[in-house]
């Protein structure tokens, strides 16, 4: 990590727990500014659970979320999960719980595309990318109504049009999202994360169920979106090759623990994270 | 929202154009008081009230049934609030000629009826909409009792004269008598119920409407695109008690008399009941079943309450409350068969859209 | 003091056990399909239709056992023709289903019975007036809790003890994976309607000893109530349901005493915003959360 960069993100000692299931055990990460992170690990490791703590879908048993210095996640244990509790760091953050609901965080600037693809089943694919537009807008209930911000309406649109030729869904503009192929249908999620203006784009797998040639042009588009649009990109995904190809840095969990983090060569020499991916024999 | 052509445009215009000069002429021609009339009227109303609650449940997904309670709010407001000076020591023998010593004109009074509406909206609102989809439904149908429990109770009588009847408070007749409208009821409910409908089609076509529908396909996803889940909730949630507020009144205006305890669950469920024959999610259906429904309910069936004989034939089973009996079937088949209703979520200015690959979405 | 709030006590708990015994079918179909049954409390009220006419005809040793099949066969069928072929649909259509077949009862019933409200025959034993300390009541009133508690605690073993029971708890529990593990997921669910529709035929006999006359729409509001009192119960928990309704009947009641008869209904659904904003899960309930 080089002391120039600017922290976008910054998680801090967070453990998710369910009950008496740890989830993610004291995890902290950082992400900065300009970055292609990824975060890998084996099925079940607990990777689209902390994009869950960081996207205030779940809020941690404890630690701390920061986007851009801001805590917009902070907890401790409480009540019965005070017993319960069986991560580390109990007594650090004994401040007042934060805990910023999702659409907050969007508005802040992160957005996030979904493992299991959740497009809004019923609308096209313009819709789909035009309804994330909604939360730049400037109109009231009242002007929206009785159009009197047609102007408003107008670059919605447009910018809506514009975002489904840049992920090159511009011809199935008026399909049911629903009945576009499943690769379309990742784009289209990208697309409709970037209709919101992130400047923290979070991926959950977009390379899940793509084929190599797919995955590779996946890979040149990620690149060109975060040029283009000047974003910083936190993803979790399965295909090394994608990863290796285009990350910055890697974080490696298992078990909801971070085991290794570093470049994509120092990962892919990393004995914790063979063993966590091929498993070890036991001594 | 898909745009409307020009010539889309005009045809529902004409449509539009259309039906009021068939309300004009059947009224002209049939006499106001009938059956033809009554139920262009009291359809008219209910089409109001299954749009606003289509809102709710079809474009929001919020699974609300507290219509009858907000209607009932209306219906209060407005025939508390005209009541004329001079028939309120009659109407209100029991409390005393009643607290309120003003009436205002019924135009006022219908809009403060949506508002005080609205008013209970945000206020139950603010607990309820917190609720997941069943129980939602059932604190929404909890309210709407505890309202009818508390209209009737007698400490609130002065104003709401208890458990006893309103009335003599403007009518659809008594409003347009001396007017140029004089005897154009029908007209004069299809403007009100139109102009409402038109403005909750505009809400829908808004962007917060889309809002509203991508809440209803994914709350998740909908949260996660920076849609406070919340606030957009509640502002369907009052937009539609606001509307069920104001068909409560103009149902008061249509019956001429009000009781509260006519406002029970089962006037939900009927609305309710619309909705899913015209189609979740789709406003011309609503509008078409709600005729359908009340045509049915008031008319078309009614010969199934009455004994009728083919020759010496008597036709078995015929009575009275037969007729309900075959429309509540008819409705579990559409509910079970057709499920989507007559519509769908398409709308009737929308079918004819030839679906090409996105060349019609104009940005 | 006590002596004028005993009979209210004693109404109240008797009132409670009945609604108990509705609510137990509430809480187990919601416990397996996630349905809020609105037909329920009409298959309660066509109990009471069926103890009406068939006494009209028969003795009531003969009646008693006959009302409770036909309900049972009443609860099952609305099962089978309304909620079965939904079970792949949206939550919404099932409750929708529901809220259409509580219609087609309540329009069913009142053609039966012209919308006249029926007496409800005097069961022997039941209808007797007895005093208890100083308070006079119905034998039914006592009868009722006792009864309760037996059913209920047969029903808990059934369901701790035996095959099917355990069958119901992984139904309950995930639907998908019991059916993976060969579960006959239809029979389980019909076995929870017949066992629900058997209580509410019970419930109804009490009820309406009580009550004394039958009309179509009189299910409804009992109905509710017991479905408040699963929900305040911890929807899914039986125990859970006895004891809601319970405090429920006696609440209702003590309101009444209290003079606010008119709030006697709403205070239920008051008690029901109440528990849903502090307590979601009831007494007694499991938390649930959803996969993102």
């Amino acid at each position: 990590m080089s002391e120039a960069m600017e922290n976008i993100l910054h998680v801090e000692n967070v453990t998710m727990q369910f009950g008496g299931v740890v989830a993610i055990n004291n995890l902290s990460m950082d992400v900065n500014k300009g970055e292609i992170v990824a975060l890998i690990g084996p099925n079940g490791a607990g990777k689209t659970t902390a994009f869950n703590c960081i996207t205030g879908v779940y809020q941690p048993t404890n630690g701390a979320v920061y986007f851009k210095g801001k805590p917009i996640a902070m907890n401790h244990p409480t009540g019965k999960m005070k017993r319960a509790y069986a991560g580390q760091n109990a007594d650090k953050y004994p401040q007042k719980p934060i805990a910023m609901t999702p659409d907050a965080i969007t508005g802040l600037g992160i957005a996030r595309t979904f493992q299991n693809i959740r497009l809004f089943k019923s609308q096209t694919a313009f819709e789909n990318v035009l309804i994330a537009t909604h939360l730049r807008r400037t109109s009231n209930l009242f002007t929206a109504t009785f159009g009197l911000n047609r102007k408003e309406e107008k670059a919605m649109r447009e910018k809506a049009m514009k975002l489904l030729e840049i992920v090159g869904l511009a011809d199935c503009a008026g399909e049911k999202a629903t009945s576009l192929p499943y690769g379309k249908q990742r784009r289209l999620e990208i697309a409709r994360a970037l209709a919101t203006d992130p400047e923290l784009l979070l991926l959950d797998e977009p390379a899940a169920g793509m084929n190599p040639q797919e995955t590779e042009d996946l890979a040149k588009f990620i690149v060109d979106i975060k040029n283009e649009f000047g974003l910083t990109v936190f993803m979790i995904e399965h295909h090394m090759n994608l990863v290796m190809d285009i990350s910055d840095r890697i974080y490696v969990i298992d078990f909801g623990k971070q085991i290794a983090e570093g470049k994509p060569e120092e990962i892919q020499d990393n004995p914790a994270v063979i063993a966590a991916y091929l498993g070890v024999d036991e001594e | 929202m898909k745009k409307m052509s020009k010539l889309q445009t005009a045809i529902c215009f004409a449509v539009v154009v259309l039906l009021f000069v068939g309300g004009w002429l059947v009224e002209k021609y049939a006499g106001t008081s009938s059956m033809a009339v009554t139920v262009l009227q009291k359809g008219a109303v209910y089409a109001l009230l299954a749009v606003s609650m289509n809102l709710l449940n079809g474009f929001t997904g919020l699974f609300s049934l507290g219509q009858a309670g907000f209607m009932l709010v209306g219906a209060y407001t407005y025939a508390v609030l005209t009541i004329p000076m001079a028939k309120r020591a009659a109407i209100y023998q029991y409390y005393g000629g009643g607290a309120l010593q003003f009436t205002m004109s019924f135009l006022p009074a219908l809009l403060l009826a949506g508002v005080v509406a609205a008013a209970f909206a945000a206020i139950i609102g603010f607990p309820a909409l917190r609720l997941k989809s069943d129980y939602l439904a059932i604190a929404t149908l909890g309210f709407a009792e505890i309202i009818r429990a508390a209209v009737q109770w007698d400490v609130l009588g002065p104003v709401t004269n208890g458990s006893n009847l309103l009335k003599t408070y403007p009518t659809l007749k008594s409003i347009l008598k001396g007017t140029f409208m004089q005897g154009n009821t029908v007209v004069f409910v299809f403007f009100m119920v139109a102009v409402c409908i038109g403005i909750i089609l505009l809400v829908i076509n808004s962007t917060y409407g889309r809002a509203f529908k991508a809440i209803r396909d994914d709350e998740i996803a909908a949260e996660a695109m920076g849609i406070n889940l919340f606030k957009h909730k509640q502002m369907a949630f009052i937009i539609s008690s606001f509307f069920a507020g104001i068909g409560g009144a103009l149902l008061a205006m249509y019956q001429g008399s009000l009781q509260a305890n006519a406002f029970k669950s089962s006037m939900t469920y009927e609305i309710m009941l619309m909705v899913v024959i015209g189609g979740m999610g789709s406003v011309s259906g609503s509008v078409i079943a709600s005729f359908l429904f009340i045509a049915c309910q008031e008319w078309w069936l009614r010969f199934l309450d009455e004994t009728q004989f083919i020759g010496d034939f008597q036709i078995p089973l015929l009575g009275s409350g037969f007729r309900m009996v075959v429309f509540s079937a008819i409705i579990m088949v559409v509910v079970l068969f057709f499920r989507k209703g007559l519509m769908g979520d398409n709308e009737l200015w929308n079918l004819k859209l030839p679906k090409k690959n996105g060349k019609k979405v104009k940005a | 003091m006590l002596n004028t709030l005993l009979p209210y006590l004693l109404a109240g708990i008797s009132v409670g056990g009945q609604y108990a015994l509705i609510a137990v079918g509430y809480t187990m179909v919601y416990g397996i399909l996630r349905l809020i049954n609105f037909a329920h409390g009409d298959i309660f009220t066509a109990a009471g239709f069926f103890m009406v006419y068939l006494t009209a005809a028969l003795p009531i040793w003969q009646a008693v056992p006959l009302v409770i099949i036909l309900t049972v066969l009443l609860g099952f069928t609305v099962e089978r023709v309304a909620y079965k072929p939904l079970r792949e649909a949206p939550r919404m259509s099932v409750m929708i289903s529901a809220i259409g077949v509580s219609y087609l009862l309540q329009n069913l019933m009142w053609y039966v019975t012209g919308g006249l409200a029926k007496q409800y025959p005097v069961l022997p034993k039941l209808g007797d007036t007895i005093q208890i300390a100083g308070a006079s009541t119905k034998v039914v009133t006592l009868v009722t809790p006792v009864l309760t508690v037996v059913l209920v605690l047969a029903l808990v073993l059934l369901i701790q003890r035996t095959k099917i029971g355990m069958a119901m708890r992984a139904v309950s529990k995930d639907f998908e994976t019991a059916q993976l593990m060969g579960i006959k997921i239809n029979s389980i669910i019909s076995t929870t309607f017949i066992i629900g529709s058997a209580l509410a035929a019970v419930g109804s006999m009490l009820y309406f000893s009580n009550y004394s006359t039958v009309t179509p729409t009189i299910g409804a509001m009992p109905g509710l109530k017991a479905f408040v009192a699963a929900v305040f119960g911890g929807i899914g928990s039986i125990p859970g349901a006895v004891i809601g309704a319970l405090i429920i009947g006696i609440c209702e009641n003590l309101i009444k005493a209290a003079g606010y008869t008119t709030f006697s209904d709403a205070f239920t659904f008051a008690l029901l915003i109440v528990v849903l904003l502090f307590k979601p899960t009831g007494l007694f309930g499991e938390k649930i959360t959803e996969k993102v």
